[in-house]
């Protein structure tokens, strides 16, 4: 329901020539997929909760995108959205994630142990390590959609699952409309206050609604594993710590999410899963896993060799600034992390994470040295 | 429209299962059912569960919105499906400055003031200094014959501008529309100025076609307006598709200017430089009346009626939805300590000349009208024309020493 897109009935007054958008200057997923028969076949659906298909695509229109960054263009506004739309949303999802199938199916492994290694990243390079996702609760309308009333079920579930953690996760929460000027400042410090978005990605599509109500903050007393309720998602689970051990961090990521995903069970609610898609979440490109696993790590020979891009290619992975998406690198220092989301498993995830970091490291190491890293290039990924 | 008033829909519920059984909507949903994974209709709270938290908020909707109107109004929609949640979405986002009081809503179409009254007459009242629409009438008069002087000293008097904003009755307003209508108010309206002639001559800019070369142009004249940036617009949906089916439109003297679907359907601009208030007005009434008459030969009409005037999106644009200004030159008035007070007796207002929320530059000030609702245009503009009169006078004493006084306050709602 966000403003504006008021019932759809209104529209099916005009014909889907007149309602078609305007996509001629844009750039994103959502418009290279979106056609005029596709959009007449689909206009007049709604997901049982009232989402619609200009509710899916306003913030594709509203943002036509960037010549070198191809945003999705779409949001969900509840698990339904992914069936009602389909025809509209698996090319946008084929299209993000690596050629990912309709038919494809999505391994969920959240077994710590299966990671190898991971533990010994060399903290002379690695400062920090950090594993995130988002969950969603089933039954409950997505961000861009969502009334307040459903939005206040979702905080108040998720703060009574939360208070029930115990030992090294046992936290508090921090209502974003209740903190005092002290705890907010602490939040701040600590680099765990999120803002209201100012992103028009986000805003176009309705999620910033009634803000603050609603949103908070949880984390354990230690300040290695936080939750976000209500921002992007419902939930946007983060574990982190400093250093290398990036085994540790996943550890608690695993440990943390079940219990978590338990303790809401024992509450009646689940997750939104299925096979195909793994973890249903408001955009599109946070499907899957919805896992990002990435660390800060100096590389200072590294990224101003001209293979850089080329290894983390090979490697699938991604880089960014320390300030997080969109900001530019400081001092050869990178905020390195997977590239994919779907279609692999949480572990498998972090696995490249974890050889790909340990191979830059090398070359780093090799390049200080003077030495040639031609032999330690990883081979071309199998597209 | 007296029909679209009692087909109002009574429940937001009922708009849910209407679809769900109603034509082609039930084809698409029951193709789907097997593939839905948790059938479930939308989970519903009580209104208790759903009412915003305003106890931080300072606007017009805040002051008046109680949790029984709530309960009331929060199942209801207009005919075209807009409900009191889009309505106060905004002033909810937005709660307020604790020195400017915003209004903090908006109407998604003309029966959103029937369909929500319970919250916009109290709204309505309190911005529009006790005007009360359930016993009162707006005045319309466009007869800019009777407007008495209006020929400003241009030694004081650096521009002369009038404003207003109309809707066509029928389309949904900026907050609901769809695609479609947006592009439908565009088409309306540029076919009808296409009409216009003599002085009236111009030309329609359309914001997603025009050159660069327009655009300078237009930046230079400043005539061309932004997307919004301000999120009490954006909040309310008023920026959605942006540039689709916005444009500006001008007369090839640049002395008469449309815009088209920004915050309104339409804003209706006449202006010059200098102090002819009297020719700016003029042109503003036979402009206006001459795109009425336009329109009206094509089977459309403007949204009026007598309790509320011309209907536009935002309540304070009621009534006329007019602001007659001046840029006016007042160094030594403005340093006056009873320059406010003098201001708001004859019921004007100072605004920076860069627009609402500017600060003046070298004893420039914008003065206009304060009011909208419950007086006409011409009186209104015959306010602004007498109180600048006052104003350039004081600035006059002034310059030769002599002491100014403080005049009577005017009455509102003659």
């Amino acid at each position: 329901m966000p403003f504006g897109n008021t019932h759809n009935q209104l529209k099916m007054k005009f014909t889907p020539e007149q309602e078609y958008p305007d996509l001629s200057k844009h750039n994103n997923h959502m418009a290279k997929v979106l056609t005029p028969a596709m959009y007449e076949r689909l206009r007049s659906k709604q997901t049982p909760s009232g989402f619609t298909l200009d509710d899916v695509i306003q913030t594709g229109v509203d943002n036509p995108g960037h010549p070198f960054i191809m945003t999705v263009g779409c949001v969900a506004g509840d698990e339904e959205t992914y069936e009602v739309f389909k025809e509209l949303l698996d090319p946008v999802i084929e299209d993000r994630h690596g050629g990912y199938k309709p038919t494809d199916k999505h391994k969920t492994d959240l077994n710590p142990d299966n990671l190898k290694g991971g533990d010994d990243l060399d903290p002379n390079y690695v400062l920090s390590s950090r594993v995130r996702t988002g969950r969603s609760i089933r039954g409950f309308c997505l961000p861009p959609h969502c009334s307040r009333g459903e939005r206040r079920a979702v905080e108040k579930l998720s703060i009574e699952a939360l208070a029930s953690l115990s030992g090294d996760l046992k936290g508090k929460y921090y209502a974003l409309k209740n903190m005092t000027d002290a705890e907010q400042q602490q939040l701040i410090d600590d680099h765990f206050l999120f803002d209201k978005p100012v992103s028009p990605l986000l805003l176009a599509s309705g999620m910033a609604r009634d803000w603050p109500d609603a949103r908070g903050i949880w984390h354990n007393d230690n300040k290695t594993f936080l939750v976000w309720v209500n921002e992007e998602d419902h939930l946007r689970v983060i574990s982190m710590q400093k250093g290398g051990n990036m085994k540790e961090v996943f550890n608690r990521f695993c440990t943390g999410l079940t219990k978590i995903e338990s303790l809401f069970k024992d509450r009646g609610h689940a997750f939104m899963w299925n096979e195909h898609l793994g973890y249903v979440l408001t955009c599109p490109s946070n499907l899957g896993t919805g896992l990002r696993a990435g660390v800060h790590v100096k590389l200072p020979n590294m990224s101003k060799h001209a293979k850089f891009e080329e290894v983390l290619k090979r490697l699938r992975l991604q880089k960014r600034g320390t300030g997080g998406v969109d900001t530019a690198a400081v001092g050869g220092v990178f905020d390195i992390s997977n590239a994919d989301r779907l279609g692999f498993s949480e572990v498998e995830l972090v696995q490249m994470v974890v050889d790909g970091i340990k191979l830059l490291i090398e070359m780093e190491k090799k390049l200080e040295k003077g030495q040639s890293i031609d032999d330690l290039m990883p081979c071309p990924e199998k597209l | 429209m007296a029909s679209s008033f009692s087909r109002i829909l009574s429940s937001k519920r009922n708009i849910g299962i209407l679809s769900l059984v109603g034509g082609s909507v039930t084809a698409g949903f029951l193709l789907h059912r097997d593939h839905v994974s948790a059938e479930h209709v939308r989970r519903r709270y009580p209104a208790s569960a759903e009412f915003p938290d305003l106890r931080k908020h300072n606007n017009c909707m805040a002051s008046n919105l109680t949790p029984a109107i709530y309960a009331k109004l929060c199942d209801k929609a207009t005919p075209n499906g807009y409900t009191l949640d889009m309505a106060i979405q905004t002033g909810v986002d937005n709660p307020g400055h604790p020195f400017i009081k915003t209004v903090g809503m908006v109407a998604g179409d003309e029966e959103s003031y029937e369909v929500f009254a319970d919250l916009l007459d109290p709204v309505i009242k309190e911005r529009h200094n006790g005007y009360d629409p359930k016993t009162m009438k707006h005045p319309t008069d466009l007869d800019s014959s009777k407007i008495q002087s209006g020929q400003f000293d241009e030694r004081y008097v650096l521009s002369s501008r009038v404003r207003t904003g109309r809707s066509i009755r029928g389309l949904s307003l900026p907050p609901a529309c769809t695609r479609a209508e947006r592009r439908e108010v565009e088409r309306v309206v540029v076919d009808a100025l296409s009409g216009l002639k003599d002085d009236l001559v111009g030309k329609y800019y359309s914001l997603t076609q025009m050159t660069e070369k327009e655009q300078q142009q237009l930046i230079d004249d400043h005539f061309l307006f932004d997307k919004p940036v301000s999120p009490l617009l954006t909040c309310a949906g008023m920026a959605r598709d942006w540039p689709d089916a916005r444009g500006i439109w001008h007369n090839n003297e640049k002395t008469f200017l449309i815009w088209i679907n920004e915050e309104d359907h339409t804003r209706v601009i006449s202006m010059e430089k200098g102090g002819n208030m009297k020719r700016v007005f003029d042109r503003f009434c036979r402009g206006l009346k001459e795109v009425e008459r336009l329109i009206q030969e094509r089977g459309w009409e403007f949204m009026w009626n007598e309790r509320l005037g011309y209907i536009l999106t935002c309540p304070s644009n009621l009534g006329t939805g007019l602001r007659a200004g001046v840029h006016v030159k007042l160094p030594l008035l403005s340093k006056d300590p009873r320059f406010s007070k003098i201001l708001d007796n004859l019921r004007l207002q100072k605004r920076g000349t860069g627009g609402v929320d500017t600060a003046a530059v070298g004893g420039v000030f914008d003065i206009s009208n304060l009011d909208r609702l419950g007086q006409s245009e011409v009186q209104l503009v015959q306010t602004v024309i007498d109180g600048v009169n006052y104003l350039i006078e004081c600035e006059k004493r002034l310059e030769r020493g002599q002491d100014i006084k403080v005049p009577a306050p005017i009455k509102q709602f003659k």
